[in-house]
């Protein structure tokens, strides 16, 4: 499993990405292994509000539909339109398709390092 | 407890996501993955386990006439080493099982039925069974490797002689060889692709497993699991017990006219589906042209009010876009009718196409 250690993780198998006053976010290396190949994305609209813990995205594979949860609340600024025609660039490379950014960043949950998340995933196995 | 089937270690051996399934532990898919799978089976070939399927033999004078009483399809005009699909009906029409009939000799027949229907439908035969005939659950005592996808006859030939492949759909070759061990051998399948169904003993099943994945090889053979056994159908527009058919649809809702036949003689559930009288409902096929998967059990919308259900979906791998069946009012089953069903509050377009999506050329 591939966990870059600049990166934070949610318990829900995001990863996300701090810049500044925005975070990226997208989906681990655990999470679209266990979902397999993806086949569609459905994203939020740059401007909506989303809130930690809350769900904004979903992802299907052929086999079933999963929540994304948003990491932070803030508002989208921006999202990965590519995907919406390759979805399977996530299963690809999952630490650079990121799903969408967030700007406006008010609150956050509890957020694992590397180390916590690979910990956290063998536990999940 | 789940059961295992004896190629359960196998699968295991090969990296199977092992998950339980009609009772057993089977896979749902290998390393692969899914599309991988069914694209292997529609280009190449594919290796399934389909050894929890029920099996059944019926035997004895008045065998033919115990299936032409229970069961939709006549099989008066069958020939030795023939198959033969049909439903098998309650008394108002509704949905037992589907299943096929293998016409060992014109006293003999071995009927292979769904695997989380076996029990019940091994109750029901022996509830109907009348005059010279005994039943026998062999389940248990029979494994089943599916082969399928078009290189399924080369591979096949590399272990079997050339007489010993039957040559028609839906025929079978009772006593064959296959790599040297006994197998009955049926051009079947569940995958809208050219294939065999070998059925063997547990013992020889995962020496022959083994066998045809090393043989395989070089014509690009896969294990696949249950994941893409369900895609390939759903693609190939076949009808699933407990989704297109049960107890509450009867089998012309789910289009499977061809193998009722009204004209025979009585036979259980005739009367239920006379007395329904003309169609109100019927199985269509649906080609999402909105964003999004529509699965089973999404309500579905035209002219403003819901107009009916679907019963499975998935997205299709090899034509690249989402299809879904679904049960619906008779006025809206003509294709190009558009429609819209509900997905996790949201709706997504679709359009009624004939079925099946996909046919082999």
């Amino acid at each position: 499993m591939n966990t870059p250690k600049e990166l934070l993780y949610s318990k829900s198998h995001e990863w996300i990405s701090f810049d500044g006053d925005t975070a990226k976010v997208g989906l681990t290396d655990f999470a679209q292994n266990a979902l397999g190949g993806l086949v569609f994305v459905n994203l939020p609209e740059v401007g909506d509000e989303v809130e930690k813990g809350k769900t904004c995205a979903d992802v299907e594979s052929v086999k079933a539909v999963s929540d994304v949860y948003c990491p932070v609340s803030g508002e989208i600024v921006a999202i990965n339109e590519e995907l919406l025609d390759q979805p399977e660039l996530i299963n690809q490379s999952p630490y650079e398709a990121w799903l969408f950014e967030v700007g406006s960043i008010s609150d956050k949950e509890e957020l694992l390092d590397a180390a916590a998340y690979e910990a956290f995933c063998a536990e999940e196995e | 407890m789940e059961l295992k089937t004896p190629l359960y270690d196998c699968h295991v051996a090969c990296g199977g996501k092992i998950v339980p399934f009609a009772g057993y532990l089977l896979p749902v898919q290998y390393g692969t993955g899914v599309i991988e799978e069914h694209m292997a089976v529609r280009t190449k070939a594919g290796l399934f386990d389909v050894s929890h399927m029920g099996e059944v033999i019926y035997k004895g004078k008045d065998a033919l006439a115990n299936l032409n009483h229970l069961l939709t399809n006549d099989f008066t005009n069958m020939y030795d080493g023939q198959v033969r699909y049909s439903v098998m009906c309650y008394e108002d029409g509704g949905v037992v099982d589907d299943l096929i009939v293998y016409r060992i000799t014109a006293e003999s027949y071995l009927i292979v039925v769904n695997a989380s229907n076996r029990h019940k439908d091994v109750a029901w035969m022996q509830e109907h069974l009348f005059g010279e005939c005994t039943i026998e659950d062999i389940s248990d005592h029979v494994a089943q490797l599916a082969l399928q996808g078009p290189n399924a006859k080369a591979i096949l030939e590399k272990l079997t002689s050339a007489e010993e492949i039957p040559a028609k759909y839906y025929s079978f070759v009772r006593q064959g060889k296959v790599g040297g061990f006994d197998c009955l051998i049926s051009q079947t399948g569940y995958t809208g692709e050219h294939g065999y169904e070998l059925y063997l003993s547990n013992e020889n099943a995962p020496k022959l497993w083994n066998l045809l994945l090393e043989t395989g090889k070089p014509e690009g053979l896969i294990p696949c699991g249950l994941g893409a056994r369900d895609t390939l159908r759903l693609e190939a527009g076949m009808p699933l017990y407990g989704h297109e058919m049960d107890e509450t649809i009867n089998p012309l809702e789910t289009g499977l006219g061809f193998g009722v036949k009204m004209g025979k003689e009585a036979f259980i559930g005739k009367k239920g589906i006379e007395a329904k009288g003309a169609l109100t409902r019927k199985r269509v096929g649906l080609k999402v042209t909105g964003r999004g998967i529509i699965r089973e059990h999404a309500d579905v919308y035209a002219d403003g009010k819901k107009v009916g259900q679907t019963t499975s979906g998935t997205h299709c791998p090899y034509l690249g876009h989402p299809v879904a069946m679904a049960l619906l009012d008779i006025a809206y089953t003509e294709p190009g009718t558009q429609v819209e069903a509900e997905v996790r509050g949201r709706r997504i377009a679709a359009e009624v196409v004939k079925l099946p999506f996909y046919k082999r050329a």
